[in-house]
């Protein structure tokens, strides 16, 4: 059961009306290394639980940590990406906390020597305006393993008997990228949230760090937010909402939490300092726990680790074979395709536009590539709840779906049906169209066989369009695409039946 | 010397969830002291020319390559734990979170 708090919120143009919003964002990315990132245990998903543990990431006595090299390699190039300077000399430091997700009892993370700091990532809102994000940091760090709290109603550890722990995922290597203080946003900051995660998932993913799939949880984003009355400098005391998951979520987590805020201070309350979580449900927050201050982990530094001090040519070398930033890219696709801001932002939302870039690559017409991810696809993958990039079909096969409709041999009802079919598991484009029988009739005779029944069956409506009345053609192709079940190009039908009826199109 | 307080060690038994009396709270806040006095000595010692160390060694950058190596069977990963259930460790209720 889900802890319902009474909160009245207050109307979203109020509260900014008496109230200047801050936020932090604190993003979490795990990388796609093939190791975690102090062993040599395999990162790979869906394993057995407890398959990919070794005496390090156990927290054995006596077992000694040794760092991934592509594990820094990959937060040297975010550092980089994200336009901050990299460390000379860094180390690790050890988190300590009490609670059973990490077997060592302390997380193995960076505390006053992060690897990179002090940037920026430009993100660009709908219509268009450009907003610096401020990077405080991006540092290195672990993540923790797998609970399942059993015993309870509903998996919380709230009610739970006892919990199960799962230590696959711990050690795998995190990096955590913390904004400064996001100012000056006003009503837009929610907006400004939103933008910054996919901006910044774009990035990662044009690195080739990680696959950054938030919906699996490879992106994981906090946001702290808080609110001072206009004209007033110092800031507010702030709230924490954990892992929220989603672009949409982080927006609502925001817009959310800007309500709630003005609310209890209106009332004259104060707000606590505590992490909330997000509830997918309804888009609200409930208190999870008092926040531990920074002091109460009693970080140190971590002594099985030897320091890292990235050389300055290596760094420079990462920094030369950098890819074009995504915004850059993007500008340049919509150049190229031919499309308006909002259209090149909807497509970063649903995570399409590398799979259109595959799609053109493959030999479609960029408009056909935009239709159908944009379209059939986008529609199947909200229905049910996946990324674009994990439905079953490759950028490959919507070419081949694009390259028969551009030949003629399917119409667009036909196209969503081979698109379907593909999606279902039926096999490649052209094995549907086999299987489904799905072609478009352009077997003249056929066709005009139909046609002819069509007039036969329907005198008054042939009668009107002999009489001029070229709009009553529309029920006619109507009662044809029904007889060839949707298979005709109905551009053709039409001028089959204003020819038989002695009627100029 | 600045010594441990009383409630520093009902800070610290709160962060670990262990409910302390008070004669407890009172016992360990001694024995603390006589530890962190202990080790306290260390930089009666360490004078300016001595700059804090994390590591005995002069080394940086000792990494390995991104390669797999094999990872212990469930089996054995579970072996030495007080209890399983589900392949997995088993630990008591989790207090204090939500």
């Amino acid at each position: 059961m889900t802890v319902t708090e009474h909160v009245s919120l207050v109307p979203y143009e109020d509260a900014l009306a008496t109230y200047d919003p801050v936020m932090g964002l604190e993003v979490h990315v795990e990388l796609g290394t093939r190791t975690k990132m102090f062993c040599g245990c395999s990162t790979e998903l869906g394993a057995d639980p407890n398959s990919q543990t070794c005496p390090t990431c156990l927290g054995m006595p006596g077992a000694l940590p040794v760092v991934n090299a592509i594990g820094v390699e990959s937060a040297v190039k975010i550092g980089l990406a994200l336009n901050c300077e990299i460390a000379e000399w860094c180390r690790f430091a050890r988190k300590n906390y009490f609670y059973p997700d990490m077997p060592k009892n302390f997380q193995t993370s960076q505390y006053d020597e992060p690897i990179a700091f002090n940037g920026y990532l430009d993100v660009q809102l709908e219509d268009g305006e450009v907003f610096r994000v401020e990077i405080e940091r991006a540092h290195m760090e672990e993540d923790t393993g797998k609970s399942l709290h059993v015993g309870g109603a509903t998996g919380r550890i709230h009610g739970a008997s006892h919990s199960l722990l799962d230590y696959n995922r711990a050690g795998i290597p995190l990096i955590e990228i913390v904004t400064k203080p996001i100012e000056g946003a006003g009503a837009r900051a929610p907006e400004v949230a939103k933008a910054y995660v996919a901006e910044l998932r774009e990035l990662i993913k044009a690195l080739d760090v990680s696959e950054a799939r938030m919906e699996q949880g490879q992106m994981r984003c906090d946001v702290n937010l808080s609110l001072r009355p206009h004209g007033r400098e110092k800031f507010g005391t702030r709230s924490e909402t954990k892992n929220v998951n989603s672009l949409r979520s982080v927006e609502r987590a925001a817009r959310y939490e800007i309500q709630r805020h003005a609310a209890v201070l209106d009332g004259g309350g104060t707000i606590i300092q505590e992490t909330r979580h997000f509830h997918e449900e309804d888009g609200s927050t409930t208190s999870g726990r008092v926040k531990e201050e920074a002091e109460d982990y009693r970080y140190f530094p971590e002594p099985d680790l030897v320091p890292i001090a990235p050389p300055r040519e290596w760094v420079e070398e990462l920094r030369g074979g950098l890819p074009e930033l995504p915004r850059l890219r993007r500008k340049r696709l919509r150049e190229e395709w031919g499309v308006s801001e909002h259209d090149m932002q909807s497509m970063l939302n649903a995570g399409a536009v590398d799979l259109i870039t595959a799609t053109i690559e493959a030999g479609a017409p960029a408009d056909q590539a935009r239709k159908w991810w944009m379209g059939e696809l986008a529609r199947s993958a909200n229905e049910t709840s996946t990324d674009l990039a994990a439905l079953p079909i490759t950028p490959a096969q919507v070419a081949r779906v694009a390259e028969l409709v551009t030949a003629g041999e399917l119409n667009d009802k036909l196209a969503r049906q081979v698109l379907e079919g593909v999606l279902a598991g039926e096999g490649d484009p052209d094995t549907v169209v086999e299987k489904r029988g799905l072609k478009v009739v352009s077997d003249e005779g056929a066709l005009g066989t139909a046609v002819d029944e069509a007039i036969a069956a329907n005198p008054a409506i042939a009668d009107k369009i002999r009489a001029g009345k070229i709009a009553a053609a529309g029920a006619l192709v109507g009662a044809v695409m029904k007889a060839t079940r949707g298979q005709a190009d109905a551009a053709r039908v039409r001028e089959l039946i204003l020819e038989r009826l002695g009627a100029e199109g | 010397m600045p010594g441990i307080t009383r409630e520093e060690v009902a800070h610290l038994a709160r962060l670990a969830r262990l409910e302390l009396k008070d004669e407890e709270l009172d016992h360990f806040a001694g024995q603390l002291d006589d530890i962190i006095g202990a080790v306290a000595r260390v930089s009666e010692v360490a004078d300016q020319d001595v700059p804090p160390t994390s590591h005995p060694l002069p080394l940086t950058n000792v990494m390995r390559a991104d390669e797999v190596r094999p990872s212990l069977t469930p089996e054995q990963a579970l072996s030495g734990a007080p209890a399983q259930e589900q392949q997995r460790f088993k630990v008591p209720q989790i207090l204090g979170e939500d």
